[in-house]
């Protein structure tokens, strides 16, 4: 949900239900590496409901294209940190095939 | 925040005392407060990482995450890989992200556990109600992505549900009985407790109308022909039986995410460190060396030789570093012998996995989940 104005679309506050600190902290992260944004910042109005408002102002782009740009951002790079992830866990197999012996051994 | 941060130290800093800094690079001292927290005697400094794109931009330094340049400097290493615990590297990334992380493995990635007790007899001294809170603690192993969340209105199915059968007396006369997790046994044609059948159409039924409607037995599916779903560890002891006791249970897990309740969380713990940065600041010899190496409890620094006699401290192993900060204590003199650091985008990373899944699945599973919350928001925004 997302509350600005209608003349002014480079603010506004995004309300986003049944999210919390681990999406809100690290899209405030991408939001911040973003040449386009002068402010931006997240808050959760109570502990008790699930929801957390994120606030974007920019130099001028809509608020909301630019928070996209930011979860898209970060979709990249959880992609990139799978794939990076997989190839370390491969690479680690194959160079340590004695313990992972003892391993399979186990099941 | 972080723009403030940068003006502040410029002011301290006369420009004209330090030494001409190519464009595009950070002069070292805040190059050190971008990329460390520095560790002194009474607290660390520098904790915050600066995040905002425009942080150094008067200094023509381009503070602002590209993808590309992530992606080149992005690495992971893999220290330890067992089938419960794993220890990696995860170097180039922020705080913010490996938290994220953290927080999902622990909180939002799905495993089965035990959700209802259907008890038809408990003579034991355990009530009903702990005995079942034991049950639903027990890690099952399952594998949660075969398996669909049930809703209050669903039915319990062979897509949503497992069932287990948990039937022991002790007999009389005997010695006291000790029920392990491994009496928890799995029933793959689904519920056997027949339900009170006051309505009359049940009776015209073959089959009589149990707790669960499961269309088919779980066994016959190809996912479940080679690994049968049950208590992971086999000697959880769940109550202990008098001679004369007896309990008679259904348990039904089901799938569901450690914020709900940590029963679900797939691990038993997850956390991550950075790591740590021991400097010598300058020479440290002979008797101050040994004093050095004695000080430290995990043994960080070693004593060489560097010949006619004298002896010199080195730093050997900077990732067995606590932080106890014991190096750095007692007097000026010892602060400015050793600095300690962290480094802020090195992270050490553990995954203790309670058995449902390998750690390093539960690591890929918890990226998915931070993928699949984007999209969300990203639908939601379109
Ligand atoms: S802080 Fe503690 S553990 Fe680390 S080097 Fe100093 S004495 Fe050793």
């Amino acid at each position: 949900m997302e509350h600005g104005t209608f003349t002014d679309h480079s603010s506004a506050t995004f309300s986003l239900t049944e999210e919390d600190h681990t999406l809100a902290n690290a899209v405030r992260f991408t939001l911040n590496q973003d040449p386009r944004v002068t402010f931006c910042g997240y808050s959760i109005p109570h502990p008790s409901d699930a929801r957390v408002n994120i606030r974007v102002q920019t130099t001028g782009d809509p608020a909301r294209e630019v928070l996209k740009d930011a979860c898209q951002d970060l979709m990249l790079m959880c992609r990139h940190v799978r794939s990076t992830f997989d190839k370390a866990v491969d690479e680690f197999r194959i160079s340590n095939p004695v313990k992972e012996m003892n391993i399979d051994s186990k099941k | 925040m972080a723009e403030n941060e940068g003006k502040e130290e410029e002011k301290k800093f006369s420009i004209w005392d330090l030494p001409d800094v190519p464009m595009g690079k950070l002069p070292p001292h805040l190059e050190l407060q971008r990329t460390r927290v520095v560790c002194n005697v009474d607290a660390p400094i520098h904790t915050e990482s600066i995040q905002y794109s425009g942080a150094y931009a008067s200094m023509g330094v381009d503070n602002s995450l590209r993808l590309d340049h992530f992606s080149n400097n992005f690495r992971v290493e893999v220290v330890r890989l067992t089938e419960e615990v794993m220890e990696f590297d995860m170097i180039g990334i922020d705080a913010a992200i490996a938290n994220a992380f953290r927080r999902i493995l622990i909180a939002e990635v799905p495993t089965m556990a035990i959700e209802k007790v259907l008890i038809a007899n408990n003579t034991s001294i355990v009530q009903d109600e702990v005995l079942s809170h034991r049950l639903g603690l027990i890690p099952i192993s399952a594998d949660p992505r075969l398996f669909e969340y049930m809703s209050d209105n669903d039915q319990p199915n062979e897509k949503n549900t497992i069932v287990f059968k948990l039937h022991v007396r002790c007999k009389k006369g005997g010695p006291r009985f000790t029920v392990k997790s491994d009496e928890l046994k799995w029933l793959p044609q689904g519920s056997e407790f027949v339900k009170d059948s006051r309505s009359a159409t049940s009776s015209s039924n073959s089959k009589p109308e149990t707790y669960t409607s499961f269309t088919c037995r779980q066994d016959s599916l190809p996912d479940f022909v080679n690994n049968a779903p049950g208590p992971k560890y086999l000697d959880i002891i769940t109550a202990i039986l008098g001679p004369g006791q007896e309990i008679e249970l259904e348990a039904h897990a089901v799938k569901g995410i450690g914020k709900t309740h940590a029963k679900w969380s797939p691990v038993g713990t997850a956390w991550y460190r950075m790591l740590p940065e021991v400097v010598l600041l300058k020479e440290v010899e002979d008797d101050v060396a040994e004093e050095l190496k004695r000080r430290c409890p995990v043994n960080v620094f070693d004593i060489e030789d560097i010949g006619n006699g004298k002896k010199s401290a080195t730093v050997a192993r900077p990732r067995d570093c606590t932080l106890c900060r014991e190096c750095i204590r007692g007097g000026e003199e010892w602060e400015k012998r050793v600095a300690l650091r962290r480094v802020k985008d090195h992270f050490i990373f553990t995954i203790e996995s309670t058995g449902a899944l390998p750690p390093e699945v539960l690591f890929t599973e918890a990226v998915k989940v931070l993928e699949d919350k984007c999209e969300r928001v990203i639908t939601d925004l379109s």
